[in-house]
């Protein structure tokens, strides 16, 4: 009986611990909702006291209404998810193919080019975004019209770029040398061809992986493509989310409405890492820790 | 199977035919700062909509960009070969897009020219490249109450206040503790405001960001006026009188109107909101003569006509268009900025002779100064934000100003000379 | 022959299959850094009617190049050391060497960078060319060593925290990887409302907590606390992807070791040391890599709530590479910083994985 009490005023602290902690986590989330639904003066004069957190006042969903006047908010989030779709389907083909390449075959030159692939993870993109600005300009492109040069003001040169990063192959590689080889050795010994033994046998058990890489390669679509946009999609018709955040931060700054625009569009991220949660959580115990 | 084949061919070829016949009118593209602001756009379009409408040899198509990234758009553009017809550019920066060659001279009449304020017209190295609907102008905004309460005179064009006068007012405003800041410079506006509105005040102190004799900055931004300037600047953040580097955004909006600052440098873009409020109690006052007369900075976003453009007559013909009168008034009346033409201001709601804002328009004539007009301006902007912010958090004025006038100078050199 | 032939098959397999990932990352991530490369070695800006010169080293002997100076203090005609009211030695200021003195050329616009005095008559100065960037590189190495281990060690205790059987654990550590989840730039401009040093939230919080002792403070305004602001915004923002790493890790150590601990009669810190953090090893090989490349990157949050300031205490690399390259139109100078930031971070990576390497094998 005793032990009972012991454990659950233990628990009870625990929770308390753990509660905390969300709090500083979370905080700043619920400043930015909760302004999102107070109007410019009061936004400000509450953020320095307890009523940043709290709804109260007067509450209300204009700065969403005024949101949508000021910037075409659903082209955008449907830019930044079609972009952000593409790029990660086109990436976890290409990456995983590439790292079970590396892993499962031999073939000469492979470990220079890995090295010269991990090597480009120290690079930022802000030091190649000119030169390859004045690269994409030169590139053809087959569409409906015909063949184009240039990929300005288009949705591929917004995705192809990045279908293939250090990160996501890091991650299939780190994931892939800790899976069985014998199963690798076996199937090929009974002559199945290496696309078959990929497609067959190792995607089946990389399902996690996918997962966190896919998660990783959502957020640095959708959140982070910010100067690239900006020097290249020109026409409003393809600008993404991030882009739109400066439509708000004209003269005078609307900052209500800035809030509005930044509770709607963390959205589709939310929802993304939530759906994945599961299978996200479950496959980081695979990358690269027994390697 | 066939006789639904034929028929959607013909349909497709109406069209297509159709469409053709429509679009004889050549595309103008121009791209325009103000994506987010509506007021602005709803303007444009109606200046678009008559000039498409009321000719069939060029349709002119707008492209919205917001202003924070609109100058890294066009670089991008101009380095990949893609600039529209027409673009907008701020004055200032107007020599360095025309010296890298993004900008051809326009080809305006003289006389539309002539009536315009210096301010709304862009020239460097003796062409016109660009020309404004508008001139920015700046002011003190106070309240009449406050100065009156403490017995503070008005400033008038003609007799403003001089700057022992101005340390005085600033310290007798202050020793009454009714204001967070009795001066609110507006640091919180990082960016281009800070050489709009504070260079000309080191211009009245007799500094300048370059010597116009031999183009280089050593020596004039870091000469004896200047540093005196830093030194006196450095004396409003060191005695409370004026907010520094960390003014809060949304103060720097609603302060003045909301009594925490007593006195506030600001532009006439804010102008309308502030008469709303304060009505008649609203005073703009001239800028302080620090030496060398009060002067305040000119020229805002102006409209160019691309290099590469091969629509210059057409591209030409609708800047002209725009600068009608009737137009410049309305851009006025909608945001409240300076009309360019003695015309345009008559007619606009705020301008005209008894209009709340015509001592803007006064100002603008009497104090304007333009920026730098030099490619290198990009650069020495910069400087001067970054040596005016350093300075404010108490470094070292001279070595400040040293460091300035040395990245001035050597991005000068590296461009031999521009 | 069999062998060649499986070789072969490998070869032309393996590459087919390496090929997409390849050439993308070849086109466009190798090809126009090597292009930025070429770009540090002329005098290129942006866009210039002025041909583009090659010129060397040239723009990183500018950046790089520190100089030492030792002045002595000043004396009077007949020699003796001049004292001034209270009885203090006088320096002359290093602008008298470093400003069109034709006695030190090769100090001319340099800036001072760094002051020691030797004993009471001497001062010995390091002067830097490109004080700016001295800056930039010595913040964003201070950065990266505090963020770094901080980070991690937070993630990891944060990680044991959720690694317990309790209900709703899940919802927890769902919380706290929401941060991981904004962009930086989105996390930047609120904590700037935060900080604030009038009106902010956090000034508001500990005055409330601390019962009205705390003063509020200027957080983002002074240069003793700006640094440290970023870090704790930095930090709050990444440690949760961390956590979940640590996590996984800690979920693959066996739990009989635990048990067999617990039976030895260990306590806490022995259980730690001795069960939990050598299965660890690997995990925190991942995580400081990874922690690490990214503190060296360290952008939005300077561009975004203090532009280097105030007085250059948020300086960095990346942030003067933007300013540079696309703020000033100097592309040469920004490629200068990013191929030194990649040489730099280059051989970091490679003495980490030197050194971690040995440990294995030994």
């Amino acid at each position: 009986m005793d032990n009972l009490k012991v454990s659950i005023s233990r628990q009870l602290m625990r929770y308390v611990l753990l509660s905390w902690i969300a709090l500083i986590f979370i905080f700043p989330l619920i400043f930015m909702i909760v302004s999102s639904l107070k109007p410019d003066l009061q936004l400000l004069r509450d953020s320095s006291s307890f009523r940043a957190f709290l709804p109260v006042g007067d509450i209300s969903f204009n700065n969403y209404i005024e949101a949508f006047d000021r910037a075409p908010i659903f082209l955008f989030i449907g830019n930044s998810i079609f972009i952000t779709a593409t790029t990660i389907i086109l990436s976890m083909f290409a990456c995983s193919l590439a790292a079970f390449s590396f892993v499962f075959l031999e073939w000469k030159g492979k470990g220079v080019i890995l090295s010269i692939i991990l090597s480009t993870l120290i690079v930022p993109f802000e030091a190649i975004a000119i030169p390859l600005l004045l690269i994409v300009n030169f590139l053809p492109w087959v569409s409906v019209d015909g063949i184009s040069i240039g990929w300005l003001n288009s949705y591929q040169v917004q995705i192809i770029p990045f279908i293939a990063d250090a990160i996501t192959i890091y991650l299939f590689v780190q994931y892939f040398k800790d899976l069985p080889k014998e199963l690798v050795e076996a199937a090929h010994v009974d002559g199945a061809s290496w696309f078959r033994i990929y497609s067959k046998i190792i995607l089946p058990l990389s399902g996690p992986i996918f997962a966190t890489a896919a998660i990783l390669k959502f957020l640095a679509m959708y959140n982070n493509q910010f100067l690239w946009p900006i020097m290249v999609a020109q026409e409003e018709q393809f600008r993404p989310v991030m882009v739109g955040l400066l439509y708000f931060f004209q003269l005078n700054v609307a900052w209500g409405e800035v809030m509005a625009y930044l509770s709607i569009i963390t959205i589709p991220v939310l929802a993304f890492y939530i759906s994945m949660q599961k299978a996200f959580v479950a496959s980081v115990a695979n990358t690269g820790i027994k390697g | 199977m066939k006789n639904i084949k034929s028929i959607l061919l013909m349909i497709f070829s109406t069209i297509f035919l159709s469409a053709n016949i429509a679009s004889a009118a050549t595309t103008l593209s121009m791209w325009y700062h103000g994506a987010g602001n509506q007021t602005e756009k709803d303007l444009l379009m109606q200046i678009v909509n008559d000039f498409n409408n009321s000719q069939s040899d060029y349709a002119v198509e707008v492209q919205d960009f917001p202003q924070e990234s609109y100058n890294d758009s066009v670089t991008a553009a101009a380095l990949a070969g893609n600039l529209p017809d027409i673009i907008d550019v701020d004055g200032p920066i107007m020599p360095n897009w025309a010296w890298s060659g993004y900008l051809a001279p326009l080809s305006i009449s003289q006389d539309v020219l002539d009536k315009m304020l210096p301010g709304a017209i862009g020239s460097w190295n003796g062409e016109v490249y660009s020309v404004g609907l508008w001139d920015a102008a700046c002011a003190i905004y106070a309240r009449k109450s406050d100065l009156e309460e403490n017995g503070i005179r008005i400033p008038t064009l003609d007799n403003p206040w001089t700057k022992s006068e101005f340390d005085n007012i600033l310290a007798t405003l202050d020793s009454t503790g009714k204001y967070d800041y009795v001066f609110d410079v507006g640091m919180a506006w990082t960016g281009e405001w800070y050489a709009y509105a504070f260079g000309p005040m080191m211009q009245s102190f007799g500094g300048d960001l370059f010597d116009t004799s031999n183009g280089k900055a050593d020596g004039m931004i870091n000469g004896d006026a200047a540093i005196e300037f830093g030194e006196w600047w450095q004396s409003l953040m060191n005695n409370g009188y004026a907010p520094g580097t960390s003014q809060d955004g949304g103060d720097r909006e609603t302060g003045f109107l909301d009594g925490k600052y007593a006195l506030q440098l600001n532009g006439n873009w804010a102008a309308v909101p502030a008469i709303e409020q304060l009505g008649d109690d609203m005073l703009f006052l001239p800028s302080v003569d620090f030496g060398n007369g009060p002067k305040i900075g000119a020229a805002s976003w102006q409209f160019g006509v691309s290099k590469s453009s091969k629509n210059q007559e057409g591209a030409n013909a609708f800047i002209e268009f725009m600068l009608q009168d009737q137009y410049l008034a309305a851009f006025s009346d909608g945001i409240g900025l300076i009309p360019p033409t003695a015309q345009s201001a008559a007619m606009s709601e705020k301008y005209r002779p008894g209009g709340p804002l015509e001592v803007f328009f006064e100002l603008s004539e009497a104090q304007a100064t333009l920026r730098a007009v030099t490619p290198g301006y990009v650069v020495a902007s910069k400087e001067f934000e970054k040596a005016i912010a350093d300075i404010s958090n108490g470094a070292d004025v001279a070595d400040a100003l040293d460091a300035a006038a040395d990245a001035i100078d050597a991005d000068v050199a590296k461009n031999n000379g521009y | 022959m069999g062998n060649n032939k499986l070789f072969k098959s490998q070869q032309r397999t393996g590459w087919l299959m390496a090929a997409p990932a390849t050439l993308l990352i070849f086109f466009f991530l190798v090809l126009p850094f090597l292009m930025a490369f070429g770009f540090s070695l002329t005098n290129q800006r942006i866009f210039s009617p002025n041909p583009t010169e090659f010129v060397g080293l040239h723009n990183f002997k500018n950046m790089l190049s520190v100089h030492f100076l030792t002045v002595e203090a000043e004396k009077d005609e007949t020699g003796a050391f001049k004292l001034d009211n209270n009885g203090n030695y006088q320096f002359p200021k290093t602008r008298k060497f470093t400003r069109n003195n034709p006695d030190y050329p090769h100090l001319n616009k340099t800036r001072e960078w760094m002051k020691f005095d030797v004993g009471k008559t001497k001062k010995f100065y390091v002067l830097a060319r490109d004080l700016i960037f001295m800056k930039a590189l010595t913040i964003t190495i201070l950065f990266v060593l505090i963020t770094a281990p901080l980070q991690a060690g937070i993630a990891l205790l944060l990680a044991m925290l959720i690694n317990q059987p309790l209900r709703g654990i899940n919802i927890y550590r769902t919380i706290y990887f929401m941060p991981v989840v904004i962009s930086m730039v989105v996390v930047s401009v609120l904590w700037k409302f935060i900080y604030d040093g009038e009106n902010g939230l956090l000034n508001a919080l500990l005055h409330f907590f601390s019962v009205g002792y705390f003063e509020p403070v200027d957080w983002l305004g002074q240069t003793d606390t700006a640094l440290g602001a970023i870090i704790a915004m930095s930090i709050w923002q990444g440690v949760g992807f961390h956590m979940i790493i640590w996590l996984a890790g800690l979920q693959t150590i066996p739990v009989d070791h635990y048990e067999v601990a617990r039976l030895e009669g260990a306590n806490k810190w022995q259980t730690f040391s001795y069960v939990t953090w050598p299965g660890l090893r690997n995990t925190a090989i991942l995580v400081m890599v990874i922690i690490t490349m990214q503190a060296f990157t360290l952008f939005p949050q300077v561009a975004v709530m203090t532009r280097g300031g105030p007085l250059d205490s948020t300086q960095s690399l990346v942030f003067q590479m933007v300013e540079r390259g696309y703020g000033k139109q100097d592309i040469a100078g920004g490629s200068t910083i990013s191929v030194f930031l990649f040489l730099f971070v280059l051989s970091i990576s490679l003495f980490q994985r030197y050194i971690t390497r040995e440990k294995i094998h030994g």
